[in-house]
């Protein structure tokens, strides 16, 4: 724990940031040089009630991106539109100035349940994804870049093992490992420790962290886990859900976006110790139990 | 002493005990008839009477039940020649049962390279599957040998029909359970390869193919199973060759023992069928 005493030393001073959305700051950002742009998105199941509307924010290069709110408040709607899975019924996403219109492999998903195929062993399983990525590569090409990540996940040992024959915390390995091995230019997770135990999970973030750090990885995540957002998150984004209000139904949307103000170099066992924590915690804390409406 | 715990061990040792019961039944039944059409003690007016009723006390040909000796003999007689053919109405048990599993293997092929493809257009089109519904839902019940007069009317030939009977009765389990198991294909292995960008030939043979087998092969083999019932059915009905006619046409020679040597030879074959099957299905089946 000692260890940690610079980091705290120079955390001492940042204030907690909060910016609110569509702010002249935010707007200049993402105008500039955002990898991926979000512009009045909106999604209507039922007409006139919106589940969100008018959520606009934007990816930088290298930037790691928490989204935080209740069930039901559309978070994994606006995930799978980035990831082209859905479409959105109003607004527009763009990455690198070109508009979204569909999957693309620039783009990983990492999925809630893992979503590996379980007749295909951990390398199989890797090397559809490869494949897809460079069809032209010899088998020799794939198999090194399969075994490149596998072991980046520590899982070497397990390379030849059918999903079924992992624990949960392996698996949801293995669908990072996979994420990562096409080299996107981002990568999109949805809840990727929802189903894991605690003890896993930190595991898990450590190494998840470690690899975004390294690899430069720009991450859009859905947590509900105030705790791992601020470990992981350079910028946090609150999402409310939408209710009927005495003015009438407002729908859901981007309530706030709290930039994290604890050093980069955080990790999950200082993380407590870090001047600002608690303000931060509790300042998300506070919002999700009085502010976001959980239904 | 650890093989005498083992539980199948203990089912093969009951197994071979039932078999054992059974036969020791038949023969004691057998036996005593045997003693009870003795013509001794019979007047001649009681013998000629008895003859006239059919009941020939001095021939052996029509006495009752076959006993044991009588139907190993005729096993022992099947199974030392299997192979001879002596024109139409007299070849060896392997020429027949070769008959009725190459019919079989026609129809079966014949209905899976229809209810294959058809079953995944169906499961991945929800329009086509409501369209298609009714027509499936009429057609698969109907007993497949209410095809035969109307298959015998428009193909001509009794052997193509009975290929047809098999073809009509394998294709509904098949296109059925093919169209559930590509519908309920997990949405996450779709969004998976939607999201690595896979061709659609590729997605169909590497993502919903393996992951749609199990309930396919299920179909595949409760297909089998009908199509070995009714082909027995149908070769008597059509005749000429198969172990199907070879069952009526023993039975027309009153020869009991034949026919029970059939009876026995169609129940094993259409286990390891079965057997088959299910190590197919064994193979193609995952643990999520």
């Amino acid at each position: 724990m000692w260890s940690d005493v610079p980091s705290r030393a120079t955390a001492a001073n940042m204030p907690v940031t909060l910016v609110s959305p569509g702010s002249p700051q935010q707007t200049k950002a993402s105008s500039m040089n955002g990898l991926l742009r979000i512009e009045n998105l909106g999604k209507t199941y039922v007409p006139g009630k919106p589940v969100f509307s008018d959520v606009s924010f934007t990816l930088e290069r290298g930037e790691f991106v928490c989204i935080i709110g209740h069930s039901g408040c559309g978070k994994t709607t606006v995930l799978n539109v980035l990831a082209g899975l859905d479409t959105a019924s109003e607004g527009y996403v763009f990455m690198d100035g070109r508009e979204i219109s569909g999957p693309s492999l620039e783009r990983g998903v990492v999925f809630q349940s893992h979503a590996l195929m379980p007749w295909l062993t951990v390398r199989q399983n890797i090397a559809f994804a490869v494949v897809s990525r460079w069809p032209e590569w010899s088998r020799t090409q794939v198999n090194a870049q399969v075994e490149k990540f596998v072991a980046m996940v520590g899982l070497s040992g397990a390379i030849d093992k059918k999903p079924s024959q992992l624990s949960g915390g392996m698996k949801q390995r293995v669908g990072i490992a996979r994420a990562f091995s096409i080299s996107p230019k981002m990568l999109l997770l949805d809840e990727p420790f929802g189903a894991l135990d605690a003890l896993t999970r930190g595991t898990i973030q450590d190494e998840l962290m470690g690899i975004v750090r390294e690899t430069q990885q720009t991450v859009f995540m859905i947590t509900h886990d105030v705790d791992e957002a601020i470990l992981l998150a350079d910028r946090i984004l609150l999402m409310s859900n939408g209710a009927e209000t005495d003015t009438g139904y407002k729908p859901g949307g981007i309530a706030e976006v709290v930039v994290n103000p604890l050093p980069r170099s955080r990790n999950r066992a200082g993380l407590h110790h870090l001047d600002g924590y608690y303000d931060l915690r509790n300042h998300i804390v506070d919002f999700l139990v009085s502010r976001a409406k959980a239904h | 002493m650890s093989a005498w715990r083992s539980l199948n061990f203990r089912a093969a040792l009951l197994s071979v005990l039932i078999l054992v019961l059974v036969l020791g039944i038949w023969y004691a039944a057998t036996g005593s008839t045997a003693s009870a059409t003795s013509s001794a003690g019979m007047t001649a007016e009681q013998i000629e009477y008895a003859k006239m009723m059919g009941k020939d006390p001095g021939s052996t040909k029509a006495a009752g039940f076959p006993t044991l000796g009588q139907m190993g003999t005729t096993v022992w007689g099947h199974l030392s020649d299997p192979f001879y053919d002596n024109g139409p109405n007299d070849k060896g048990i392997a020429i027949q049962l070769a008959h009725s599993l190459g019919r079989v293997a026609l129809g079966f092929g014949l209905a899976m390279l229809v209810a294959i493809p058809m079953g995944f257009v169906i499961g991945m089109s929800p329009l086509l599957r409501k369209a298609f519904d009714p027509f499936i839902q009429v057609l698969k019940p109907i007993s497949p040998l209410a095809w035969m007069p109307l298959a015998l009317y428009t193909i001509k030939d009794s052997s193509i029909s009975g290929i047809f009977v098999i073809f009509i009765c394998s294709i509904w389990p098949m296109l059925v359970n093919t169209a559930f198991g590509v519908a309920s294909v997990k949405r996450e292995w779709l969004n998976v390869a939607s999201t690595l960008e896979v061709s659609a030939m590729r997605k169909a043979f590497q993502v919903i193919l393996p992951a749609a087998a199990p309930t396919i092969l299920t179909g595949m083999r409760i297909s089998m199973g009908i199509a070995w019932l009714v082909i027995v059915a149908a070769e008597m009905l059509v005749g000429g060759t198969g172990i199907g006619y070879f069952v009526w046409n023993e039975w027309n020679n009153l020869s009991l023992t034949n026919v029970i040597f059939a009876i026995v030879l169609i129940g094993v074959v259409g286990m390891l069928l079965d057997l088959a099957f299910g190590q197919l299905q064994k193979a193609v089946t995952y643990v999520e």
